[in-house]
């Protein structure tokens, strides 16, 4: 590679582009590389360019994702398909370190997505009509900062708060970045939400921790706060999801006890599993840790311990999820198991098949 | 008197000598004190003449002057606006304990002005113990207005209503206070009726309603009402009969299961405001509830639903009723179907704000877009202040906008993430921030988002020769965007600046500048302390303050904050203000 280029973002692909930092991706992110006396955002490159890369390297993922969006796979590292990665890639923030211990869903070597991706849900109103633009400002997303090349070595952890730096303050470190493959730099300090102590920004609405900008965008404090009710009202009243949330038990095999999620709180069944990852993730295979970073190993131990999610529905049956829409899922949905795919032989026959033949 | 000798005599004295008291007469009756300002510079006599006769005083840096120096030269002040810290310290970019107490100003107050009746404060720190002090010595005290302030509880508020027997105004805005309960309101003495203004909107405990409801029938002379979250629509329909006479009012929450008796009840109430002419508040509208506003809205030249989530068709039915409306502040939740209804039904529209229900969700595409911007520029062409949340914008729209309202004054536009390009073609913002200051010469106010390169500040400077404000982040592309402006806009007076990559040779650019503004604020940017020495060693008359910036790790971040000042440095400056000597 070049000069310290942050590609960030950009080598997701795995197709190893390197891009320029240009406006479109991450624009302000990336511009201390360029190490340019005038051109800090490295406009002197080629911006449409440059840009058009970036909405087309995903354009067939955002269409790929969205139909896979309701089906859950639940199959073995090799049954995913390769343009699936990218996004993860993209999206992924904090989760780098930990690992799908069970298969709720394709994850790439670790990567999987633990926030909203842009594509899931019905959330997308106008941005529809512009998929590529919106891509490219998927691309600016500063939470998409922490972007980190798809073969993650265990040392980049996630370095939302501390080490990360202010925009334009120090370009010596740019240099270091390269060599881990990362590129956590940042146009500006972000924070996870962090315990609250007043001076730094929180977010007092929001339920999953996000990068966020210290007092960006500039609303007042009780603006903020009201702001916590009013959206929270307002979706309410929308009708869209009901009223409160709808917590539900899930259970595990073999684990001690069980636990309780609120599916109201995700949009897709993309959210649920990962969560429901984490949650689980400590009764999992813990005997091998969390440096299990290789696929092969992943593929070994998928093999050997797979695990299914199940639900019961409104009439008693115990049926696979991710087989009806999102929607018709929350109605239906009584509970959660995570069985072990021995037992889960009766529900999805073709569905295990389906992922050994992929293999 | 011979009157060619006397027209001779006028015209060798360039000043005409009015004896002192009919100049005082004539000066007293001059208000803005930026006329008052420029008469006190006309001579000494007209110095003079115009201290004695100065009752309000504005002081836009507490830290700019000192309380004394106020006093001696103003001895009849009866009322006094205070602003304190930097407006970023509004986002928290200003750590706690940083100042701006205003204890030390009423201590001097207390002795100087003890017949002072008005105090107007807006990001200092005000403590309880102030506000119990406030109330115990001044007797005449009658206007208390708290703007974004910090430090205070409801405990300092209820000495505030217990012993300011003459109040007439209690304005408690946003402030980050300490709402321990709604006691304060009870502590009005039983015949106290000389309240005129009310607001106490953004705290959020109980009061006691019947207390509240008898304030409010005796005090007569109230016109503006805020009240707050915790009072109902059937409480309100109480209050609104008790007082038809109210101009501004504030609503409570706005959802509440009424009976069809009670909905008419509170329809007759809105029928009988016959005077309204601001209205805000309103929590949790809903279709249900927002029709009985409509015969108030005849009037209506005010309408601050930003607490209010309302979907497009709600706002759209609404503003059908508000024919003159001229401020409107909005949640995006209305959309662009929503702005586009308040341009064809409110032509007289000159402020338009749009805040963000969602500002830290990134991944939605919910909200306003250009096109409603638009709209609102193509129905209301007397616009002239916008505030506007946006995710997505094009440098074409925001060209077309200035074309069709070319009196924009204050042009804030926040496209909400940092550095993001015109989304259509990819460019960055410059041109369209370009035709802002090219096509509206009268614009005081700017704050600039988006992708910004140089260019933007080079159009800036060349062009802005009117602006006094303007809010700059994650922009430019190296000194010379900030050296633009700082050289080009001869009425700059404060400029704030977060994470831009400007340094040393940039903030020394300003060196002739910084004299003439209020101040200059600048974080996350390359600026390092050997930069601010240099500038603090140059102009000794400005306070040169530095602040580690604690959100960078590498522990030679700083947070700059400059202003003149005849009062010198600091002396209740925390131990993490720094402030740079020459």
């Amino acid at each position: 590679m070049s000069p310290p280029l942050l590609s960030v973002g950009e080598e997701e692909c795995e197709s190893n582009v390197t891009l320029l930092a240009s406006p479109s991706s991450l624009g302000s992110v990336c511009q201390n590389a360029e190490l340019k006396e005038r051109n800090y955002m490295g406009m002197g490159d080629h911006p449409s360019a440059d840009g058009s890369v970036i909405p087309n390297a995903f354009d067939g993922c955002k269409i790929t994702l969205n139909l896979r969006a309701t089906e859950l796979r639940l199959g073995l590292p090799g049954s995913r398909s390769p343009e699936r990665d990218a996004d993860f890639c993209t999206i992924s923030s904090a989760k780098l370190d930990e690992k799908p211990f069970f298969p709720l869903h394709p994850s790439n070597d670790g990567h999987y997505s633990s926030q909203k991706i842009v594509v899931s849900g019905n959330k997308r109103g106008f941005a529809d009509a512009m998929c590529g633009d919106s891509e490219a400002k998927f691309m600016a997303n500063p939470e998409a900062n922490v972007v980190l090349s798809p073969r993650p070595s265990p040392n980049l952890g996630l370095k939302n708060g501390s080490g990360l730096e202010s925009f334009g303050s120090r370009p010596a470190k740019v240099k270091e970045i390269p060599t881990a493959q990362v590129a956590p730099e940042k146009p500006y300090s972000t924070k996870e939400t962090q315990p609250n102590n007043g001076y730094r920004s929180n977010n007092a609405s929001s339920p999953a921790p996000k990068a966020q900008v210290v007092g960006w965008p500039p609303i007042r404090s009780f603006r903020k706060n009201s702001l916590a009710t009013t959206s929270k009202n307002a979706e309410e009243v929308d009708g869209k999801l009901g009223s409160g949330a709808l917590f539900i038990k899930v259970s595990m095999d073999g684990a001690p006890y069980l636990r309780k999620v609120d599916l109201k709180h995700y949009s897709a069944y993309q959210e649920l599993s990962s969560a429901l990852e984490k949650m689980f993730s400590c009764f999992t295979i813990g005997a091998l840790g969390r440096e299990m970073l290789s696929e092969s190993k992943l593929k070994d131990l998928l093999d050997g311990a797979e695990y299914v999610l199940t639900y019961e529905d409104k009439d008693g049956d115990w049926m696979l999820v991710g087989d009806v829409p999102w929607e018709m899922f929350l109605e239906t949905c009584k509970r959660l198991r995570i069985m072990k795919s021995c037992d889960a032989i009766g529900l999805a026959p073709r569905a295990v098949e389906k992922s050994k033949n992929k293999n | 008197m011979d009157p060619s000798k006397s027209r001779d005599s006028a015209e060798s004295t360039r000043v005409i000598q009015f004896p002192n008291d009919v100049l005082e007469r004539i000066l007293s009756l001059i208000d803005s004190h930026r006329d008052r300002n420029a008469v006190s510079l006309v001579s000494k006599a007209w110095y003079n003449a115009e201290r004695w006769t100065r009752r309000h005083v504005f002081i836009g840096n507490c830290y700019a002057v000192s309380p004394q120096i106020v006093a001696r030269r103003f001895p009849n002040i009866r009322s006094v606006m205070l602003k304190g810290k930097p407006r970023f310290s509004d986002f928290n970019l200003v750590p706690p304990n940083w100042g701006a107490d205003v204890h030390g100003w009423l201590a001097v107050f207390a002795d100087q002005y003890p017949q002072l009746e008005e105090l107007r404060l807006k990001r200092m720190t005000v403590t309880d113990e102030s506000l119990k002090f406030l109330a115990r010595k001044f007797h005449n005290f009658r206007v208390l207005s708290l703007l974004s302030c910090d430090g205070f509880s409801t405990d300092g508020l209820e000495a505030i209503a217990t012993d300011c027997r003459h109040l007439t105004e209690l304005d408690i805005q946003e402030n980050g206070i300490d709402d321990i309960s709604g006691n304060w309101l009870s502590c009005f003495p039983e015949n106290f009726t000389s309240l005129e203004v009310l607001n106490f909107a953004s705290l959020s405990s109980d009061v006691n309603f019947d207390a509240l409801e008898r304030l409010v029938s005796q005090c007569k002379s109230l016109k503006i009402l805020k009240v707050n979250k915790s009072i109902t629509l059937e409480q309100l329909q109480r209050l609104l009969v008790r007082a038809p006479q109210l101009t501004e009012l504030g609503t409570g929450s706005f959802l509440q299961e009424l009976t069809a008796h009670q909905y008419e009840e509170l329809e007759r109430a809105f029928i009988g405001c016959k005077y309204l002419d601001a209205l805000s508040g309103l929590w949790e509208a809903t279709t249900l509830y927002l029709p009985v506003l409509y015969p108030a809205c005849t009037n209506l030249t005010f309408l601050n639903l930003s607490y209010a989530a309302l979907q497009s068709e709600e706002l759209a039915k609404l503003v059908a009723h508000c024919p003159r409306l001229q401020r409107l502040w909005v949640l995006d939740t209305v959309e662009d179907v929503g702005l586009e209804a308040v341009a064809s039904s409110c032509p007289l529209l000159e402020e338009l704000r749009v805040f963000p229900a969602d500002p830290y969700d990134q991944d939605i595409n919910r909200g306003v877009t250009e096109s409603g911007f638009l709209a609102v520029s193509l129905g209301c062409r007397k616009l002239h202040y916008v505030l506007y949340f946006c995710r997505q914008m094009t440098n074409a729209a925001v060209a077309r906008i200035v074309q069709n309202c070319p009196g924009f004054t204050h042009f804030r536009l926040c496209i909400m993430k940092p550095g993001q390009p015109d989304y259509l073609t990819n460019e960055p913002m410059d041109e369209g921030f370009g035709a802002v200051v090219k096509t509206c010469t009268n614009l005081r106010r700017l704050g600039v988002s988006g992708l910004l390169t140089d260019l933007t500040f080079e159009y800036i400077g060349r062009y802005a020769k009117n602006l006094e404000t303007l809010s700059v982040a994650f922009a430019g592309g190296s000194d010379l965007g900030m050296k633009s402006i700082l050289v080009g806009c001869p009425k700059l007076r404060k400029l704030e600046i977060r994470d831009c990559p400007f340094g040393n040779e940039a903030l020394l650019s300003g060196l002739e500048k910084y004299e003439s503004m209020r101040s200059l604020w600048m974080s996350a940017c390359k600026v390092t302390l050997h930069g601010c020495k240099t500038l603090a060693t140059q102009r000794p008359r400005l306070n040169v303050e530095v602040m580690k910036d604690e959100e960078i790790d590498d522990g030679q971040s700083y947070k700059v904050y400059v202003y003149r000042t005849v009062a010198g440095p600091r002396t209740d400056a925390p131990s993490f203000v720094q402030t740079l000597c020459s």
